[in-house]
């Protein structure tokens, strides 16, 4: 028995359930049918703005976009008929030529969904002639966002990531027609507007208009290694997603679907990840002369330090010494501290800045 | 966290006190912000103009250290017209006798004169937390960083089991903790009164049990220090050897000058670290250690939630995992740790000796980890604790307590209110947010935020250099005026080394968890020129 809010349609002539509230395009989805998208963004109010998820549902005289279309019981949806695909390679032509399109050296190359798109209808010549002159200059004033208007498809997604997804609302769609453009409050570049760095715009550009600027040309996207891991700053917990090419970060992004960041990150998780590779970082045991330190082997230093701990818990009792663990490393490598204070030392005098 | 992050978006109520959640905690406010899109009521309760504040419903901009009164005032109003949950009071919770008697001394005249927030205002904010439920309440050390710290967190849990919302999904008191890994350094034990798993020290069976899981005798039954008493016996030398593992003590504890003089004339530190920082300095012998992405483990976030961490890069030179280097110390004592990773620290010790942690092994922690408690090995993890204001230890316990001011007041001499906490861009004392590139481009050195009429009064304009003083340190740095400060406070950070709003801080503490009050301290502004 179905319930109420279920019903069923046709999708390219097969039987396919769905539930109220539903898009053609999520049912698709549901049921492993490819509809491509570009404005789309999960769990965001959809725009269809690029029409590239565009459909042919019978009794429909255009083409619908999926994005947006509520599935309804008995419609006839066909993804892939002759009319879909030219109204599909016709959006791609256009986007192609409304900008600078330069995949050798663009940084989303093999990861751009317009590339992809260009692969898929063979498009081998541009159709129709790009600006010469980009109409807007490239925004690169600050340390980690590129914003490349040439790139730009204006399909939305910054925008829609900004307003509703982390809501720090320092982007909207300026100017009209031909002439529009993403822009911040007053159209000044990211820094100096609202925008706070979080990111979240480029994780979610399809194409090359957005990228990150540490790690450009430090590794393309089939280079490195993807490994989740969890944001080493606040207690929010966020997943990250190391891209690692040769042993060394050159890129965060934010895990999708994982709790409890949702494909969030901010500006400490998604930036400030390189500071493992300062030079600045110590490499070896150091030991205390007088004023100056001197490096020491492992041997050495630890000898020392159980030597001393030895004296003191000998002349003073176990309560002579005391330590601070830390908030910030890993719970085995506190629970390994608390356990040489309590199982070797003999003392309870542990604790850790709970309270910062 | 009595709930979970995945609340925050679907939550229909709000109440956020002392928490500044979209600088520092920056995507759990992108959940409350969307929750705000979608209708959700929030309401505020902060001295600062913070950017929640302005989405609020209402926002009760309370002095200082007000928080107990206003409180107090809004359950007055509750109970004097009959809005709280009766029956949760009756059938979850046991006290609420004194409770009613204790918030009669803060008629809603009485908690709008301590907390400078209009009585219509608060009345308002009681029928607004009133009428929707359940309700969420988010508090961050806005709440903690006082004396009177953990009778502000009892009144924020008065609050919410008068309403009826611990248990539920989308209520329930919620701290968000303010480093990664501080909820998992608390359940590990490194606290003085705990083992893993917050078993008592004073507690012979815990003892037993540990002794024979560490194979070893003689577990001490005495309470240890907690770091500032560890630092008064640093400086009676009842306290000689002292190990510091990553903590920069001396730019984070109140009263810089006064733990430099502590650490210098302590007589043998050890220290764990990445970088040379202010603390290490003083140290006798420096380990380098691996840092995040260098060695694989596990942090345990804000909502209970243990999340792996996972190797990509060696660690520099010759520095070595952490959990090693306390293997190494014991083995020196004679003591050969078995486990030799961190894996196998977590699936053979830890989750053996912590029964909230008894189900938690490493191949189960593939995606979204698991929230303790997490008693067995089939169990999913728990979201929200109380279930339906089954309250783990019996039935809730409500506390009747009183508003008392902040240690240090201000004064002719010191006319302004300081408070601290931290910025978006920084992570406290920079140790790895300075070191990573760009973000000093944004954010590249401290200020003193203060109001424009206090501003304007003083002749002082945005970016001027002034001199900031308490009475134990002076600092210069420039100023920044902004609305989101209202008169009579300034508000810095501990990001910078040479403005460290540390030098200024006043060290004393909360009785019963020795936190110190980081928000509160008298300061004086003057003009350098
Ligand atoms: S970085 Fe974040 S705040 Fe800035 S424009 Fe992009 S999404 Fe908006
Ligand atoms: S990405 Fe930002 S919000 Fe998330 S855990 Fe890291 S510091 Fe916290």
């Amino acid at each position: 028995m179905k319930a109420t809010n279920e019903g069923v349609l046709l999708l390219n002539g097969k039987e396919v359930g769905f539930i109220e509230g539903q898009t053609v395009l999520e049912v698709a989805q549901v049921n492993g049918v490819h509809i491509p998208t570009l404005c789309h963004l999960k769990e965001m109010t959809p725009t269809g703005a690029c029409r590239i998820c565009c459909v042919e549902i019978k009794g429909m005289r255009t083409l619908a976009a999926a994005c947006s279309t509520p599935a309804t019981a008995g419609m006839e949806v066909f993804t892939e008929t002759e009319k879909v695909h030219k109204a599909r390679r016709l959006i791609v032509e256009l986007l192609v030529s409304s900008g600078q399109h330069n995949c050798i050296s663009c940084e989303a190359n093999g990861n751009c969904r317009l590339q992809d798109l260009v692969y898929f209808y063979h498009i081998e010549k541009q159709a129709f002639a790009s600006p010469e002159v980009p109409l807007y200059p490239t925004d690169a004033d600050n340390p980690f966002i590129v914003r490349d208007f040439s790139k730009c498809i204006l399909c939305g997604r910054c925008v829609q990531a900004c307003n509703e997804m982390v809501v720090n609302r320092a982007i909207t769609i300026g100017y009209r027609g031909a002439k529009s453009k993403v822009v911040t409050g007053g159209d000044g570049s990211y820094m100096g507007s609202d925008c706070v760095f979080c990111g979240q715009c480029v994780e979610v550009c399809p194409v090359g208009a957005l990228v990150e600027n540490k790690g450009r040309g430090t590794g393309r996207n089939w280079e490195t290694k993807k490994v989740r891991t969890t944001c080493p700053y606040c207690g929010v917990g966020c997943q990250q997603l190391l891209h690692v090419k040769g042993g060394k970060i050159v890129k965060v992004t934010a895990v999708q679907d994982a709790q409890p960041n949702k494909g969030r990150l901010c500006i400490k998780g998604r930036f400030a990840y390189d500071f493992i590779y300062s030079k600045e970082r110590l490499t070896t045991p150091l030991i205390r002369e007088k004023d100056q330190f001197r490096e020491a082997s492992w041997d050495e230093a630890l000898d020392l330090v159980a030597s001393k701990f030895k004296e003191i818990i000998g002349s003073d009792g176990p309560d002579a010494v005391a330590g601070v663990s830390c908030a910030r490393s890993t719970n085995e490598d506190s629970y390994n501290m608390q356990k040489l204070f309590r199982a070797v030392f003999k003392t309870n005098n542990i604790d850790h800045c709970a309270r910062t | 966290m009595t709930n979970s992050f995945a609340d925050f978006e679907k939550a229909k109520s709000f109440l956020i006190i002392g928490s500044n959640m979209s600088e520092a905690h920056p995507v759990a406010a992108t959940f409350v912000k969307k929750a705000l899109l979608n209708g959700a009521q929030l309401i505020v309760v902060d001295p600062r103009r913070t950017e929640l504040a302005s989405m609020a419903a209402a926002h009760a901009q309370i002095k200082v250290g007000s928080d107990i009164a206003f409180l107090n005032g809004i359950m007055n109003v509750l109970i004097s017209e009959g809005l709280y949950d009766k029956d949760y009071v009756q059938n979850c919770t046991k006290g609420f006798d004194a409770l009613k008697e204790k918030v009669k001394e803060y008629p809603v005249a009485r908690a709008a004169e301590i907390s400078g927030v209009d009585q219509k205002m608060i009345v308002d904010i009681a029928h607004r937390l009133a009428k929707i439920k359940p309700m969420m309440l988010m508090y961050t050390l806005g709440i903690t960083e006082h004396t009177c710290g953990v009778n502000n967190v009892l009144s924020c849990a008065n609050l919410q089991m008068l309403l009826g919302n611990v248990g539920f999904e989308c209520g329930g008191v919620n701290p968000l903790r303010g480093q990664n890994n501080v909820q998992g350094a608390c359940d590990m034990g490194a606290l003085p009164g705990v083992f893993p798993g917050y078993q008592k020290v004073d507690n012979p069976e815990n003892r037993a049990k540990l002794e024979a899981a560490w194979k070893v005798q003689g577990l001490s039954a005495k309470l240890g220090l907690m770091i500032p008493q560890m630092l008064d016996g640093l400086l009676d030398k009842q306290v000689r050897g002292f190990y510091i593992f990553g903590e920069n003590l001396a730019n984070t504890e109140p009263d810089i000058a006064h733990i430099e003089k502590v650490l210098a004339g302590a007589e043998f530190i050890v220290a764990n670290d990445i970088f040379m920082t202010e603390t290490t300095r003083f140290a006798n012998v420096v380990f380098p250690a691996a840092a995040w992405s260098e060695d694989d483990g596990t942090f345990t976030s804000s909502e209970r939630r243990i999340n792996r961490v996972r190797a990509v890069s060696i660690p520099p030179g010759k520095a070595k995992p952490n959990w090693w280097i306390f293997k190494e110390i014991a083995k020196r004592f004679g003591h050969d740790w078995e486990s030799s990773s961190a894996r196998e620290i977590w699936d053979t010790e830890i989750s053996e000796i912590a029964p909230s942690m008894k189900g938690v092994k490493y191949s189960r922690l593939e995606n979204d980890g698991l929230q303790w408690p997490v008693p067995t090995q089939e169990h999913m993890g728990t979201p929200y604790l109380h279930k339906d204001g089954k309250f783990t230890s019996g039935q809730g316990v409500f506390s009747a307590v009183d508003w008392t001011p902040p240690a240090e007041v201000t004064d002719k001499k010191y006319p302004f209110v300081l408070s601290t906490g931290r910025r978006l861009q920084h992570y406290h004392t920079r140790t790895q947010t300075g070191r990573s590139e760009g973000i000093n481009a944004i954010l590249s050195e401290e200020t003193v935020d203060m109001s424009p009429q206090d501003a304007a009064n003083m002749g002082i304009v945005s970016g001027e250099m002034v001199k900031v003083m308490s009475r134990r340190g002076q600092v210069e740095v420039r100023a920044r005026i902004t609305e989101e400060i209202p008169p009579g406070m300034v508000w810095m950070a501990f990001h910078f080394r040479e403005s460290c709003a540390n030098w200024l801080t006043n060290p004393v503490f909360d009785p019963i968890t020795l936190t110190a009050e980081y928000k509160a301290c008298a300061v004086a502004i003057s003009k350098i020129s």
